[in-house]
This record gives C-alpha cells, sequence and structure tokens, in this order.
C-alpha cells in the first residue's frame, strides 16, 4: 500500500520527530512511504486570515504535489491541516481545473489515528508509556474533520498508559493559527486557562494529534515554568513498540475497543 | 443605545473586559452550566442532528422567500384590524413607534425584553417625549434600567456580569430592604412591576417568530411579563427585525422547540404564547395592534454569501460555547449583539469601520457552528468578512500586511520554503538569548528555543513570543526530510488490510 506523507509545514520546520515516527509506525503496518518534497503547507496561515488570493498558488501546489505520485493514501500527522486539505473541495468547487482534484485528495487524506484505526484497522499498535497523561482535542479535527474517536481508542491500548480525562476538552487551545500571533490579548486567557485545565488532572504527559496546539499550550507552559512532558500520539504509538502485542479490529470483541 | 454600545477602540474594550474577574467567572461558570442543560435538553429530544437538518430547511426557505412571507404575514395582521410598519432603518422605527406613543397619548409604557428595541435606540426615544414613564419589565432588563440604563451583555441573560449584592444594591435605590437572596429580590421586582402593568397604556414587545399564514405574534418567554405587556395595555407594539417570520404554526412548533432546548436548556420555556389584536368576544389583547418590521442593513446579507445570518433564531448557544466570549463577555464585543453571530452580523448591519475587529476575534474552533441549531456556517462567515477586509476593500495598511503577504508567496513556492528549511534555523538562532533551561520535555524543542524576542522585530512575531516560547527551525540536517531521505524502512510486522 503507497502512503504519501502529508508532513505540514510545521512538522517540516519544526518537530521532525513527528513525522519520522508517524513514518516509522506506518512502515510497521506495511506502507510503503514517501514524501513529495515539493509540498509546502495547506494554506490555512493565509486564508483563516482572509488572503484568499494569496492562498490559492499555496492550495494549487498541495494538490498538485500530493497527488503526483498516485499513491493509495496520504497521511498527515496534523487534524487541523488534514481537515484543510478536505476543505480544499468545497472552495475549488467551482475552478475548472482543480474541482475534480481537490475532491479526489479528500477522498485519499486522512489523519494519522484516523487512518490507523479506520483504515488499517489497528487497535493496538503494540506500544508501551509508562506515564501518567491527558489528551488535548483539537477544534479542527474534532469539529471540521469530524474525528474524536480514534485516538482515544489508539491510547486506550498503550500498555502502561494512564489516560485522565482532561476537564472542558471541547474548549479551543487559544492557537487559532495567526491568531494566535495577531490577537494575543485574546489567545492568553485561553491558552492560560488550557494550561490551568491539563495541570488539574495531575498528567505528567500531554498527548495530541495537533502538533501546532501543543506548540502553543506547551511554549505557554515551558513560558510559566510549568513542567510537562509534550508529545505527538505518533511519539507515544512509537515508544517500546513490542510486535506481539499488536491488535487489530479483527482480533478484538467490539467491547474491548 | 443602538447597535454599537460604546466608541472605545476594540483592545481597550478587551483590556477592561479581561480586567472584571467577576465578569469572566459568571461567564464561564453559566457556560458550563449551560453546556450540560443544553446538551441534555437535546438529547432527550433525540436525533438531534436530523433536528438541525430540519431548522434549517425551515429558516433557508424562509429567508429565501422572505419577500413573500412578509407581505402574507402583513396582509393577515391587516386583515385582523392591525397595522404593519415596514422600517427602512433604526430611525425610521424608533420615530414611528415615537409617534404612536405620542398620538395614543401614552403616559405609562411597559416593554419586554427585545434585542431589536435596543438595536434601533428605541428607549431614548421614547424618554425623550414629556411626561412618559417607561418601564422594562423583564427582570434582568428592568435591573439594566434600574442601574442607570446599563448594557445587557447576553443576547438571552442581558445581566450575566451582575452578582446578586450589585442587584441588591440596585435594588436598594427603589426602597428594597431586604437581602441578597434571589427568591426574595425577584418577589420584590415582581410587585414592584405589577403596579407598573396595571397602569400602563402602552405595551412594546419583541417578536420570536411572526406566523406569516395568521399574522400571529409568536413569544417565547420564563416570566410572563411579555404577556402582560400585550394583554393588558389598550395599544401594543412589536418589534421584529424582518427576518423573524415563520410560514406557519408548524414551523414556529419545531423552532420554538429547539429554541427554548439550545437557549436555556428547557423543554419549552413558562410561557409560549400566540397572539395578535383582540378578536371579538376576547377578554384582553389590545385594541391596537402595531407590528413594525426592521430592516436595519438586514436585507445587505440578502443574496450574498451572508444570507445565512439571517437564519438565526437568537438562541445564543453560540455565545455559550465561544472561548471568546467566555473571556471578554459582552461588553468586549461592543455591539448589543455579541459573540459569534454578533461578530457576523454587527459588520453587516453596521459596516467594517464601526465592527471591522469583530470577525478577527475568533480562533475559528467552530465550536459556535457546531452548536448553531439552524447550522448557520459561523466560521466560515467570519473568514468571509476577513476576506473582504484583506482581499478586496484592504482595511490593513500595516506591516502585518505585508508580511501575511510574504507568507502567502513563502507557502505558494516550493523553492522558497525549501530555502527557509535550509536556512530557517541560523535565521531564527540569532534571535535566541540566554535563557532558563527548558521545563517542557518531548519533541517541542529538540531542535532548540527562542525565548522573549522584542521589538523592532514584527508585531507577529512579539504577539507569538510575549506570550510563549517559540521551538527554534530544525537544522537542515536535521529535519525530517533529510531523515527520510536517509533512514531504513523499519520491518513491517503486518500486511495492510485495508478496511476501507
Amino acid at each position: 500500500m503507497k502512503v504519501t506523507i502529508f508532513d505540514t509545514c510545521v512538522v517540516d520546520l519544526f518537530f521532525p520527530q513527528v513525522a519520522e515516527d508517524m513514518v516509522e509506525v506506518l512502515e510497521r503496518f506495511g506502507c510503503d512511504c514517501d514524501v513529495p518534497t515539493n509540498q509546502i503547507c495547506c494554506g490555512q496561515p493565509t486564508y483563516n486570515s482572509g488572503y484568499e488570493k494569496e492562498s490559492i498558488k499555496t492550495i494549487h501546489n498541495e494538490i498538485d504535489t500530493l497527488l503526483a505520485n498516485g499513491s493509495d493514501y496520504i497521511v498527515g500527522p496534523a487534524g487541523s491541516c488534514v481537515a484543510m486539505l478536505h476543505e480544499y473541495q468545497f472552495m475549488l468547487k467551482d475552478d475548472p481545473e482543480y474541482a475534480e482534484k481537490a475532491k479526489e485528495l479528500a477522498a485519499k487524506s486522512y489523519e494519522f489515528s484516523q487512518f490507523l484505526y479506520r483504515v488499517l484497522g489497528v487497535v493496538d499498535a503494540g506500544a508501551q508509556l509508562d506515564t501518567v497523561a491527558t489528551y488535548h482535542r483539537s477544534c479542527h479535527m474534532t469539529r471540521l474533520l469530524g474525528e474524536a474517536e480514534t485516538p482515544y481508542i489508539l491510547l486506550k491500548h498503550v500498555k502502561g498508559l494512564d489516560l485522565k480525562p482532561l476537564p472542558h476538552v471541547e474548549k479551543c487551545c487559544g492557537f487559532g493559527g495567526m491568531f494566535s500571533a495577531k490577537e494575543p490579548t485574546l489567545s492568553q486567557p485561553m491558552v492560560d486557562e488550557k494550561v490551568d485545565s491539563i495541570v488539574s488532572t495531575g498528567a505528567q504527559t500531554l498527548i495530541s494529534c495537533d502538533p501546532a496546539c501543543l506548540m502553543n499550550i506547551g511554549g505557554r507552559m515551558n513560558r510559566r515554568g510549568i513542567k510537562m512532558n509534550v508529545m505527538h500520539l505518533a511519539n507515544v504509538l512509537n515508544h517500546n513498540v513490542d510486535p506481539s502485542r499488536i491488535k487489530f479490529v479483527k482480533d478484538v470483541d467490539k467491547a474491548a475497543i | 443605545m443602538g447597535l454599537q454600545t460604546t466608541e472605545k477602540p476594540f483592545l481597550e474594550r478587551v483590556e477592561e473586559a479581561k480586567k472584571d474577574k467577576f465578569m469572566q467567572g459568571s461567564v464561564a461558570k453559566a457556560q458550563d452550566a449551560q453546556l450540560i442543560k443544553r446538551e441534555d435538553a437535546r438529547a432527550q429530544l433525540g436525533h438531534w442532528q436530523q433536528w438541525r437538518e430540519l431548522g434549517e430547511q425551515i429558516r433557508k426557505e424562509t429567508v429565501r422567500y422572505l419577500p413573500d412571507y412578509l407581505e402574507e404575514f402583513a396582509d393577515n395582521v391587516e386583515k385582523q384590524g392591525g397595522h404593519v410598519f415596514f422600517a427602512k432603518d433604526d430611525k425610521e422605527a424608533a420615530a414611528f413607534i415615537r409617534q404612536v406613543a405620542v398620538e395614543k397619548k401614552a403616559k405609562n409604557i411597559v416593554k419586554s425584553k427585545s434585542m431589536v428595541t435596543a438595536e434601533i435606540g428605541l428607549n431614548k426615544q421614547l424618554l425623550s417625549i414629556p411626561g412618559v414613564s417607561l418601564m422594562e419589565t423583564d427582570l434582568a432588563e428592568f435591573i439594566l434600567q434600574e442601574d442607570d440604563w446599563d448594557e445587557p451583555t447576553h443576547i438571552v441573560f442581558p445581566t450575566l456580569h451582575k452578582n446578586r449584592t450589585q442587584i441588591q444594591k440596585i435594588f436598594q435605590k427603589l426602597g428594597y430592604k431586604g437581602d441578597n437572596d434571589p427568591s426574595t429580590m425577584a418577589k420584590f421586582a415582581r410587585k414592584y412591576l405589577r403596579n407598573k402593568f396595571i397602569h400602563a397604556d402602552l405595551g412594546i414587545t419583541g417578536c420570536n417568530f411572526a406566523i406569516a399564514d395568521n399574522g400571529m405574534i409568536n413569544l417565547v418567554t420564563n416570566e410572563g411579563n411579555a404577556d402582560l405587556c400585550m394583554a393588558i395595555p389598550k395599544t401594543q407594539v412589536v418589534v421584529m427585525g424582518m427576518e423573524r417570520i415563520v410560514p406557519s404554526l408548524k414551523e414556529a412548533e419545531t423552532l420554538d422547540n429547539m429554541l427554548s432546548r439550545s437557549a436555556v436548556g428547557q423543554k419549552l420555556t413558562s410561557y409560549c404564547t400566540f397572539c395578535g389584536k383582540k378578536q371579538d368576544g376576547e377578554s384582553d389583547g389590545p385594541d391596537d395592534f402595531y407590528v413594525v418590521i426592521v430592516d436595519n442593513g438586514r436585507s445587505k446579507a440578502l443574496g450574498t454569501v451572508f444570507e445565512p445570518v439571517l437564519q438565526c433564531i437568537r438562541c445564543g448557544a453560540c455565545l455559550n460555547v465561544c472561548p471568546i466570549y467566555r473571556h471578554i463577555g459582552g461588553h468586549g464585543y461592543g455591539s448589543i449583539y455579541p459573540g459569534p453571530i454578533g461578530a457576523v452580523l454587527s459588520p453587516i448591519l453596521d459596516g467594517y469601520e464601526k465592527f471591522g475587529d469583530l470577525p478577527f476575534a475568533s480562533s475559528l474552533c467552530a465550536a459556535c457552528t457546531e452548536t448553531c441549531p439552524v447550522k448557520i456556517p459561523l466560521h466560515h462567515l467570519l473568514i468571509e468578512h476577513r476576506r473582504i477586509m484583506m482581499d478586496k476593500i484592504h482595511t490593513d495598511h500595516t506591516f502585518t500586511n505585508q508580511i501575511m503577504k510574504i507568507i502567502g508567496v513563502g507557502t505558494g513556492s516550493p523553492f522558497l520554503f525549501k530555502s527557509v528549511l535550509r536556512f530557517g534555523h541560523v535565521g531564527l538562532n540569532v534571535l535566541t538569548t540566554k535563557k532558563p533551561a527548558n521545563t517542557v520535555s518531548g519533541f517541542l524543542y529538540q531542535q532548540g528555543r527562542v525565548g522573549k524576542v522584542n521589538p523592532p522585530l514584527p508585531k507577529l512575531m512579539l504577539g507569538w513570543t510575549d506570550l510563549r516560547d517559540l521551538p527554534n527551525v530544525s537544522k537542515k540536517h536535521q529535519n525530517f526530510r533529510s531523515w527520510f531521505g536517509k533512514h531504513t524502512p523499519v520491518k513491517a510486522v503486518a500486511h495492510p488490510q485495508p478496511l476501507k
């Protein structure tokens, strides 16, 4: 199965470990991965700020690059960016050249946890991580991509992981892309409330499927001097893996998922 | 009052709001309580997503054929002996109602809660009539009135920003001698207001829905004060935004059900009334009945991408889920329509010059879109406003605008992006000053960290690093693409058997 890695600009620029762990997990499940080097960014920084004209070139480039290798699937480590790939089909519905391509892209694109569970049928990735953790649910992954379950299913089966529920899990962390830099006065109380909620769980580890949210929450925690181990789900699922623990949907009772 | 509640600049309003810790605490508490009540009430109904689809269909259809439904409604009101006045704007609407009050020689006017009367600045007009007494009879609006006409901060819970002791003090000015127990204070207000109702000669109400095919007005309240405003005075004026219409009682029933659950988490409010001019054989109701239908900028949304904003049924659920509203409250928005719906609606009604900041006051988390009972794509409409301001009328002339355009170029050119990947680490490293060790471990700062930076660096960068540390860009030979080019694939332990 050929999988094109949609590595996202934030991961490309700042967080190699996220994409490396994601690739290794996917390879473990038999995916033949490729990384097209002309990909850049999903276009949200400019599009969501109102610069539509400036975004179109970015979006066209991303579509062309991700579809070029004709892979079976396109998988990314960021719920928000993958949600944007799914939005293209609505933005470009009147674009004679790209309307169809945008539909094809949406049909093939998955966020990492979503792909593992919904396409590969993975329930237990075989990982072990001895920690008390909590999970930050990103707004775009939940509300725009419509995926609220898969990270929890995969985390539930990580050996040694004690996952605490996060109070106000539905509230935005205050990232919001350019919002975080353009409107710091509004973003600050949001990120502080999120940090306080996370700390209140007693977790040592914060996990999410959106690196940009983690960059925001973790960045605030570091500034406030709060101790926290910040991990992407891919870091967790590639930690201390014992292949004999791996389980698929078909191997387990529905009730145990 | 009018649509705009203050002329203070946006950031000043936000800073003021952020200092009001009591307000923040009560908004957060109300949001959290409403989350449980609202979701319970919706779950009890069952099939909530299908209800939303039905709600959306009803509202879309009504808005699409709005002129026809308005005509049908107006005809039916007039058939029953009522009068209909179409007001182009706030001034026309308020002036007409003032004229009615003058002609009827009204002395004691009672009002029930209505956002549109606040929008058209009605109270000021009425109070300019010599010898007129005006009384807001909704408990919360009554409190605001007695607090020197303070502004509401929520479209459903206007006094969300006040606590019981503040209210006790306000009531003491009216002769209240009791403690700050809410039920004792409510009893006092009830007695005080009852006297006003008995002597009222003009009643003014808003309108939750106007029924096109029978000319009736549907009022949804919990205090019964609107019903008294309608039943006792000889003259009643109903004020409604022009989109507040439904085809028939059948649709009103559906929407009342969704409105009550979405607004206050109730199956139905205590009072849900359908009324009009007093008919033969009826014992109460107005002899003279006026309906004022207000445009005031709403028609600018018709036929545009913003048309769905007219679907709104004013439940306020989007305020109750909004993380921005949670922290800055209603006054921070500077519009009588705050929260996500206000950020979309206010610039449509009265332009970007006054309300252009509001569409940017959102992280686009889409909690509003998710909760809206009639499926208004609120966060999309916020982006639409941004698009018009940035791409079409170019309201931003700052350096930030230039940077956004540079980001546009950078994210559109593989060559430029690869250059950033190659040289970014060195570039950002220049800004890295000596700083305390990381308290955060994990992947975030494996490539280094940039702490607080200082001017003259761009505002955008300061906006980030004033609050948070920034990871450094990976060194070229350590970035993901270099790793991928060199790495040995992990041995597959399973052959993929796609479920899809």
